[in-house]
């Protein structure tokens, strides 16, 4: 199938009103005969529930947790981008669309971006008349702080916890359409299966988690709203939750798969201390701003901090990156930290880690001042390390935070499966090769608020309005389906836990698919992870049955997801010969160690075609740059 | 209508029954407690006597006197039915509980405190109240008023009987220290600054009522 | 064990003194309808760097390994924000510390050989759903019932419109700051959700935007409250010493006081 992206006509500014313009509409009259399904309350998720509910569809939404306010969005912590410019530093719409562009190393669609830099303003209106408390100054009007590197102030933030604050707006919003009986809630219900009628979405089967029961949901069109997928790597600042599980079935049964390598690693998180490990947390970002990096000098230094004479000590990001030192993006950082790690001089137990210090701050400007700037962030590295930061160094090492890649969606957010569509981090829309600061959250409220309800309408106009019967023999192939394979799993009684295949899975792709690949390596992990994945079919280890609360068996779903997934991530890393944001190929380096990319060859998004097992066929889809030219990044 | 009756039956609703009717209560007591130190004027009970024939016998002061056992029983019933709602909001009980860390013991027993007071009225008010209210048991003073003072200094003349009313009068402390911050609190009396200046006063007036009405005990069964 | 391309993780190879020992007293109940009880298990090579979550994870595997049903508890961010863990730890809602949930708690709060009573929350609004699980719902149903601000998609003005003073904006996210995980339900002698409840409430009438439908919200939510089972607050105080957002209980008065303006004055 070619790939249609539905980008509009016209010149970049007018093609979304154009394009609203041109979309056909429903009658308010008819939307209630219209059966949605919405899995995940996240930004995405919850926002566009709520807002197909105001408009009179009939929504049914789900999440796995036991409540859509829990979705993982609620763990955001540094902010919102909008292109506001309430500070008249020079922002503007055009300007968040360059930078957006830019940030993502020239590896998103122009039209998509230039559409969430449009919307960026009305999300913050929408948020504040929701009752948004978001950080103000004096004067009452809202402040903003820059972010990510950004030469301007267009970050939108509620002290660290923006998107607890973002995620329970959305939800209130939609508990008013639940109230009116718009929406109706499945909470502890999985999404297990995809169900496609005469080639379009249909609705889903689901497990209800704490009765086990199967059960069947139809509607006119599906919207996975399901979140990244980084939780492949198992060590990461993800919600341990969080998985492709929705996605991965959906791309089984025909939905093509966008940039599955691109994975973002945050620079700043607090160290692995062990194999107990379950989670990483990130510190944000901000500390960078006050805090210098550094390794001894010399390989295998394993003495205290405080005994390493400030000339045995590398400033590496200093020295490597003279004019802008310890302030680097994200993917400059993490991989610089990896390198040094990697050659022995890495601090801690472990020796993956690097030092934050702050000593020289706190000389500078007091220890009350930094108190006043992070006090929050140095009492949870404390509460989780035990360690004091004003006194030693923090260790930092870098984690995975967030998957670029997801279920290819043309301009309206449909998948290549008409009526389903994808929205927030579940798509691969617009973020590229690398997401900037703050940008996920406008993103997922964009894709929530202002766009599913434009697009689905066209969509919806075209199609009978007559309820979709659940009893249709789809749903029964479909429903049997996830019951055998549920039936497998309990089946194996094996002797290794799904905990133990998660963290073996991890760490393959982790070593594999990290931070740095190559080609050998990438080859190398496909191998170990198809042999892991037959050992999982072989030796799996899942405690009760599948008719009660069973977490494990849940967990195992969704490892068994990842293993496949993982497969085709290493496959979409090893074909795409170039280094560009957060994928980088030691192959393809410029001599400074930086990323190098192949815009003559790989200036295109991969969308890949599930065939069956290991066996994907890839689809291209060119990108062309009309507005922005396309230079490589310099930091030195 | 139905709005009105929501008032005592919302659990906020009986919360704000319980603290007005607390209050008006702690408002008797301050009154009671200053025209009982008239037992400490040591004139054979003269003052006494006369303060208790008015309090008796003045049509406004018995007007107030029916608000005053409507206020006992409305707090009193409300309070009952708030416990027993309470308690039935956990079915299990914890295992283990360490409630000492993050309350204090005293605002976990209100109720406790509460039937030992309605214990403690009983018995008061069947001694002095009906005793002068409905039977002919009494004798009269000098002046022709009912002689109260005898009465109260002859039964603090009995030990156990002294000590029971101190006793309660421990509790009675408890139960205001906690209970005149907290009807602040139900009605939503709550300031940045006052609230300090609440508990303070709410503190003090809680010893001290509590302490008077133990000194008079104290003070007949000493008193030569 | 795991290796990593460098070097082996593992805790002895890593300096990591894994030698705490615990015996735990969970409580376990296989669902809703069945009646549950204690059971007492070994917790070992525990490390003091686990949070307390990493060492019921590893408790688990010793007894998945012996054939005995894992110990259910809910959880999923655990970094302390998203709610969805909680149970009681020795007598204490989020265990020992203050300002922490379960999931930031670290093993290092503990005395090795120490015996860790683990119980679900208990109130007759929260029912088990197994083991430590819990059925939180009826913090959903109040929440429905009120706690929004009636205003659709694409109606609103411009964020700058109305300023709002920088003291109410903060005030105002105090309360939003609860995370819904039923802590203070736990805490309080009385089964009261009065804490929740109010933070809710607050946080939308600190706000012009949310001040406008103040009157019906207080009323609607406290009505869904009651009806829910959860008992009254005799001001104990004991849920914002437990709240692991620290919400202070200035926010009940502020729900009783708008109960009473908006329920006898409007
Ligand atoms: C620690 C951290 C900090 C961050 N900080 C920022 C920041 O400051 N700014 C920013 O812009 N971005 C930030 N991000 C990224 C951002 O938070 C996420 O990308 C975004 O919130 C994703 O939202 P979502 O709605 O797409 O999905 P999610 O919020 O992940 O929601 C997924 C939903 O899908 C449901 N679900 C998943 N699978 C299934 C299934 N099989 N069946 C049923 N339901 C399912 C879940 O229950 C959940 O409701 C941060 C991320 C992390 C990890
Ligand atoms: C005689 C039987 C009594 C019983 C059973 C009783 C019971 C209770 C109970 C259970 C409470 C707790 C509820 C709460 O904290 O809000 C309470 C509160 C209170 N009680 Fe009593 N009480 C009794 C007598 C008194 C008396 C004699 C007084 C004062 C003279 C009094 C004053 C108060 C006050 C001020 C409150 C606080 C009300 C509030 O917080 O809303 N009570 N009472
Ligand atoms: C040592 C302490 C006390 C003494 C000596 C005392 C004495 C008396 C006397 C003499 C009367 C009868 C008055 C009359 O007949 O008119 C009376 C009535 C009463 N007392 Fe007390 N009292 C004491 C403490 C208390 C306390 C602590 C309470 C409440 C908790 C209380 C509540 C009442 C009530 C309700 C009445 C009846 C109403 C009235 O007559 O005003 N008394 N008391
Ligand atoms: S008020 Fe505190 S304890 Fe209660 S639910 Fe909210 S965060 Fe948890
Ligand atoms: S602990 Fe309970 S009694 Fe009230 S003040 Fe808190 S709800
Ligand atoms: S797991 Fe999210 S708060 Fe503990």
């Amino acid at each position: 199938m070619a790939l249609n992206s539905r980008i509009p006509e016209g010149s970049i500014d007018k093609k979304w009103d154009q394009h609203q313009f041109k979309m056909k509409l429903v009658n308010p009259a008819n939307r209630r005969k219209y059966d949605i399904i919405v899995v995940g309350t996240g930004l995405a998720g919850a926002s566009a529930a709520a807002t197909l509910g105001e408009l009179g569809y009939n929504v049914k939404t789900f999440c796995f947790q036991d409540s859509p306010r829990r979705a993982h969005s609620i763990a955001a912590q540094g902010g919102i981008n909008a292109a506001k410019n309430y500070k008249y530093d020079g922002d503007s719409v055009y300007r968040l669309f360059y930078d957006t562009v830019k940030g993502g190393d020239y590896r998103s669609r122009e039209a998509n971006v230039y559409r969430l830099a449009q919307n960026s303003v009305k999300i913050i209106d929408q948020c504040v008349a929701q009752g948004v408390p978001f950080a103000r100054e004096y004067g009452g009007l809202l402040d903003n702080r820059s972010f990510g590197g950004a030469q301007v102030s267009r970050t939108f933030y509620a002290k660290g916890q923006t998107g607890q604050q973002l995620l329970l707006a959305a939800y209130s919003a939609l508990n008013r359409q639940i109230k009116a009986g718009t929406v109706k809630s499945y909470n502890r219900h999985e999404m297990i299966e995809l169900v496609v009628v005469d080639g379009h979405a249909r609705g889903i089967i689901t497990r209800d988690l704490v009765s086990g029961k199967i059960e069947r949901h139809a509607a006119h069109a599906v919207l996975l709203c399901t979140g990244g997928y980084g939780n492949v790597f198992y060590l990461t600042t993800y919600a341990r939750g969080s998985n492709a599980s929705a996605i991965w079935r959906a791309h089984k049964k025909g939905a093509y798969f966008g940039n599955p390598c691109y994975t973002q690693i945050h620079p700043t998180c607090i160290p692995v201390s062990g194999d107990h490990q379950s989670k990483l947390t990130l510190m944000s970002e901000s500390l960078r701003n006050d805090g210098r990096v550094w390794v001894p000098k010399a390989e295998g230094d394993k003495r205290k901090a405080a005994d390493i004479p400030e000339n045995e000590r590398d400033y590496y990001l200093e020295r490597k990156y003279p004019s802008f030192g310890n302030l680097v993006p994200r993917d400059i950082a993490s991989r610089a930290a990896k390198e040094a790690c990697d050659n022995g001089k890495g601090v801690g137990t472990t020796g993956l880690a690097v030092y934050l210090d702050f000593k020289d701050s706190i000389n500078r400007l007091g220890k009350d001042a930094i108190e006043a700037r992070y006090g929050n962030l140095f009492d949870m590295y404390k509460q989780i390390t035990g360690e004091d930061p004003y006194q030693e160094p923090m260790r930092i090492y870098p984690a995975v935070h967030y998957t670029m890649g997801g279920l290819w969606v043309d301009y309206n957010l449909m998948t290549t499966i008409p009526g389903l569509y994808a929205l927030g981090e579940a798509n691969f829309s617009d973020h590229g090769a690398n997401r900037l600061g703050a940008s996920a959250l406008m993103q997922g409220l964009s894709d929530g608020y202002f766009i599913i309800s434009s697009t689905i309408s066209d969509y919806l106009a075209d199609i009978e309005r007559k309820p979709i019967s659940s009893e249709l023999p789809e749903f029964e192939k479909a429903e049997s389906e996830a019951k055998e394979k549920i039936a497998k799993l309990l089946s194996i009684k094996g002797k290794k836990t799904v905990h133990e295949f998660q963290r073996e899975l991890g760490l393959i792709m982790w070593n594999y698919c990290g931070m740095a690949r190559n080609e050998k390596g990438l080859k190398e992990g496909i191998e170990k992870i198809k042999s892991l994945r037959k050992d999982f079919w072989s030796d799996l280890l899942i405690p009760g049955d599948e008719k009660e609360l069973n977490q494990n068996l849940e967990k195992a779903g969704r490892t068994a997801d990842f293993m496949e997934l993982g497969e085709l991530m290493m496959l979409d890393a090893l074909n795409r010969n170039e280094s560009c944001g957060g994928h980088f190929r030691d192959e393809y380096q410029t001599p400074e160690n930086e990323a190098k990319r192949d815009d003559e060859n790989f200036a295109f998004v991969s969308a890949w075609e599930y065939k069956g097992e290991s066996n994907f066929e890839m689809h291209k889809e060119e990108l062309t740059f009309e507005n922005v030219k396309l230079t490589q990044r310099s930091y030195k | 209508m139905s709005k009105f009756i929501d008032v005592f039956t919302s659990s906020i609703g009986r919360k704000i029954v319980m603290s007005l009717t607390g209050l008006f209560l702690f408002s008797f007591l301050i009154i009671h407690v200053s025209g009982n130190t008239l037992l400490f004027h040591d004139d054979g009970g003269e003052a006494f006597n006369a303060y208790s024939q008015f309090m008796a016998h003045n049509p406004i002061i018995r007007t107030i006197e029916i608000l005053l056992f409507a206020g006992f029983i409305l707090h009193i019933i409300q309070s009952l039915i708030i416990t027993i709602k309470n308690r039935g909001a956990r079915q299990k009980s914890y295992d283990t509980n360490k409630a000492n860390q993050n309350s204090n013991w005293y605002s976990r027993n209100m109720g406790f405190f509460g039937v030992v007071l309605l214990i403690f009225l009983i018995v008061h008010l069947g001694d002095y109240f009906f005793e002068s209210r409905f039977t002919d048991e009494i004798s009269y003073d000098v002046n022709g008023n009912i002689n109260m003072y005898d009465e109260v200094a002859a039964s603090f003349k009995n030990g156990y009987y002294s000590a029971f009313y101190i006793v309660c009068m421990v509790f009675l402390a408890f139960h205001l220290i906690h209970g005149f911050q907290s009807a602040f609190q139900s009605l939503g009396l709550r300031h940045k600054m006052y609230t300090q200046l609440i508990r303070f006063v709410g503190i003090s007036l809680s010893i001290i009522i509590p302490a008077l009405f133990a000194a008079m005990p104290v003070y007949f069964y000493f008193k030569p | 064990m795991l290796s990593l391309r460098k070097g082996v993780i593992n805790n002895t190879a890593m300096g990591m003194n894994n030698n705490m020992k615990f015996t735990l007293k969970v409580w376990r109940q296989k669902n809703t309808s069945e009646s549950g009880k204690f059971e007492h298990y070994e917790a070992e090579n525990i490390s003091d760097e686990m949070s307390f979550l990493e060492m019921l994870d590893v408790v688990n595997e010793q007894l998945i390994k012996k054939g005995i049903d894992p110990i259910s508890f809910d959880h999923d961010c655990r970094e302390g924000i998203c709610g969805t863990c909680g149970v009681m730890i020795n007598g204490r809602a989020h265990g020992p510390l203050r300002g922490v949930t379960t999931c930031q708690l670290h093993m290092r709060s503990f005395k090795n050989g120490d015996t860790i009573i683990i119980e679900p929350w208990r109130a007759t609004a929260f029912p088990v759903l197994k083991d430590l699980v819990v059925d939180r719902s009826s913090f959903e149903r109040i929440q429905q019932s009120g706690a929004y601000v009636s205003v659709n998609t694409g109606a609103a003005p411009d964020a700058n419109a109305i300023p709002i003073p920088k003291e109410d904006a903060d005030e105002a996210f105090n309360s939003a700051a609860c995370i819904g995980c039923g802590a203070c339900v736990a805490a309080c002698k009385n089964s009261s959700a009065m804490l929740f409840v109010s933070a809710k409430v607050s946080q939308y009438d600190l706000l012009p935007q949310g001040k406008v439908e103040s009157n019906t919200r207080v009323i609607d939510m406290v009505d869904a409250m009651d009806a829910e089972g959860f008992g009254n607050c005799t001001n104990t105080e004991a849920c914002e010493a437990e709240c692991p957002k620290g919400i202070s209980v200035s926010n009940i008065a502020r729900l009783n006081r708008l109960y009473i303006k908006s329920k006898l004055f409007s």
